[in-house]
């Protein structure tokens, strides 16, 4: 068995329980992780020397926080860690890491991916400048840097984490001038049959909007943010939106935190060549799976948000399930226990899946609006490419599938990868198109997955 | 203009100085490059493509928003990369030989 060469990559929730599964298999992993330290993005860890508890740092997630980090801690000297290391392609069975301008090729007879989430993020006009941030780097300023991202901060889109991140500001004393949601309540309310499945997760999200509601920050539901204001010199001064009623209004700020719930980080089992589907729910491709994290790629298992978007808690079923089915087609049968963990693990899975087909509905994507954005919208915010731009692009060279529209607009092109533009570029080709968005396709991942050093020594190891 | 971040916490860190376009900034130890540069300053960079000024937008090294550049010439991503003593950062490209936009 020792000579089982199994790579987790991630060490967040879902890579944590896959590592921990390995290691009770009798097998060592390498354990792949871009953070400085493990715990992924949601139980991230502060660095050395921060004194904060876990109650300040993860509110009612704190034991589960702690729970996860002693598990990694336990780990380490059973696993192989790799810390501050990017996994940037995989072609066949050999995956290529980078620590510094270290490169290193890595083979595996089985890779449990965890690549986890990230903010899925429509353009605002004027979101280009400086003082706007996601959600997700909006929590990570506090959590794991505890500064704000300004003194009088808008938090605007939808989903889950505009409530926590905007709670989490308040309860450190940061200034939160509105907290802003695309979706409208009634939305919500129809969702509250499916929301029900994880109610003590449901409780605590309407805690959350009390707290909100006492912090006095400006709050409304169904709005369409209009404009970031700024100057090139300042950054953002301002925040414009209409409300439900088509109402508009104003405030100060000096930051804006902007998210619409998350989306799959995808790279490496495009790179691996894994089959996507079209999920016409959230409007976005995800990656083909079984229940148990099984890719259409032998020997690639895909787990937590990186497969789909159900959070932390599915993430840890998942990193498990994964890490089993592996050592199943590995040759390692599982003995009656794993098998009714097994059964209790898929279960789990599935009453979260219910729970999270409700926050889909509830924090909808709003993708009339991401359609509809003003021809001088930025789009792509790396290269300052418009929303009149891609539009010009489709009709004049008649592009409407992703790839060729980046090709002629460079949107998707820029230094994210298009990971902040893709989604709504995408909506944006399909309607000037007048073609549906499963036909515009989805942005094919380019190895290296991020930039890389130019000077990057290679050694090979077998 | 005040500073962008605001430190809520954590302020009794132990301290030292990094350098950015030869000024001495402030920074704990634990701070990464992104924290220390926007509690001293507004932004980090200046667009290649737009006259507005960068200050980093995922904060959690997906964007590649936040690159700056050490004193001898090579790039670093602020926003993951910890800040340490005597660290020389530019928030200019001190290769770029194209005029910018604006």
């Amino acid at each position: 068995m020792a000579e089982r060469r199994v790579i987790v990559v991630g060490a967040g929730p879902a890579g944590v329980r896959a590592a921990a599964t390995l290691v009770r298999a009798g097998l060592r992993p390498v354990v792949v992780d871009e953070g400085l330290r493990d715990g992924g993005q949601i139980y991230r860890r502060q660095p050395a020397g921060f004194r904060r508890g876990y109650a300040a740092l993860y509110g009612s997630e704190a034991p589960k926080a702690e729970a996860l980090h002693r598990a990694f801690d336990a780990l380490r000297e059973h696993v192989d860690y790799r810390p501050e290391t990017l996994a940037w392609n995989v072609v066949g069975r050999s995956l290529y890491v980078a620590r510094g301008a270290r490169s290193e090729r890595l083979e595996f007879d089985a890779l449990v991916a965890c690549p986890g989430a990230a903010d899925r993020v429509m353009p605002v006009p004027g979101w280009q400048h400086a003082g706007t941030y996601t959600l997700g780097g909006a929590q990570v300023a506090l959590k794991a840097q505890a500064c704000a991202i300004g003194r009088r901060i808008a938090f605007v889109g939808t989903g889950p984490l505009l409530y926590l991140c905007a709670a989490q500001y308040a309860a450190a004393g940061a200034g939160v001038a509105a907290v802003l949601d695309t979706s409208p309540a009634a939305l919500k309310f129809g969702a509250m049959p499916k929301l029900l499945a994880n109610w003590r997760v449901l409780v605590k999200g309407v805690g959350l909007t009390l707290a909100l509601a006492r912090s006095g920050a400006t709050r409304a539901a169904g709005i369409v943010p209009l404009e970031i204001e700024g100057t090139p010199e300042r950054g953002v001064t301002g925040l414009r939106w209409s409300d439900a009623a088509g109402r508009e209004s104003r405030i100060d700020c000096d930051a804006v935190a902007l998210g619409w719930h998350l989306r799959p980080e995808q790279q490496l089992a495009d790179l691996a060549k894994c089959r996507f589907r079209f999920d016409a729910g959230t409007r976005q491709w995800l990656v083909e799976t079984d229940v148990d994290g099984r890719t259409s790629v032998p020997s690639f298992y895909l787990a937590g948000d990186g497969t789909r978007i159900l959070g932390a808690d599915a993430a840890e079923c998942a990193g498990e399930l994964a890490a089993l089915a592996a050592l199943a087609d590995l040759g390692v049968a599982p003995d009656a226990a794993q098998a009714a963990r097994t059964a209790h693990l898929r279960a789990e899975l599935a009453r979260l899946g219910r729970f999270a087909d409700g926050l889909a509905q509830a924090f909808r994507w709003p993708a009339a609006r991401a359609a509809a954005l003003p021809d001088a919208t930025v789009v792509c915010r790396c290269e300052g490419i418009t929303a009149g731009e891609l539009r010009a692009t489709v009709h004049d060279t008649g592009a409407r599938e992703a790839n060729r529209a980046k090709a002629f607009s460079r949107v998707g092109m820029g230094r994210c990868q298009g990971r902040y533009c893709g989604h709504a570029a995408a909506e944006i080709i399909a309607a000037a198109a007048g073609t549906d968005l499963a036909t515009v396709g989805r942005l094919r991942a380019q190895a290296p997955v991020k930039p890389l050093p130019i000077a990057l020594a290679s050694e090979d190891s077998a | 203009m005040s500073p962008r971040f605001v430190r809520l916490a954590e302020t009794d860190r132990p301290s030292f100085t990094i350098e950015v376009d030869g000024r001495a900034v402030p920074a704990f130890e634990g701070d990464t490059v992104l924290t220390a540069m926007l509690t001293a300053g507004t932004h980090v960079r200046t667009s290649e493509f737009g006259p507005e000024r960068r200050a980093g937008f995922c904060v959690m090294a997906a964007c590649q928003d936040c690159w700056v550049w050490t004193a001898d010439g090579s790039r670093l991503r602020a926003c993951s990369t910890p800040a340490t003593p005597a660290l020389r950062i530019s928030t200019t490209d001190p290769d770029a030989t194209w005029p910018n936009v604006g």
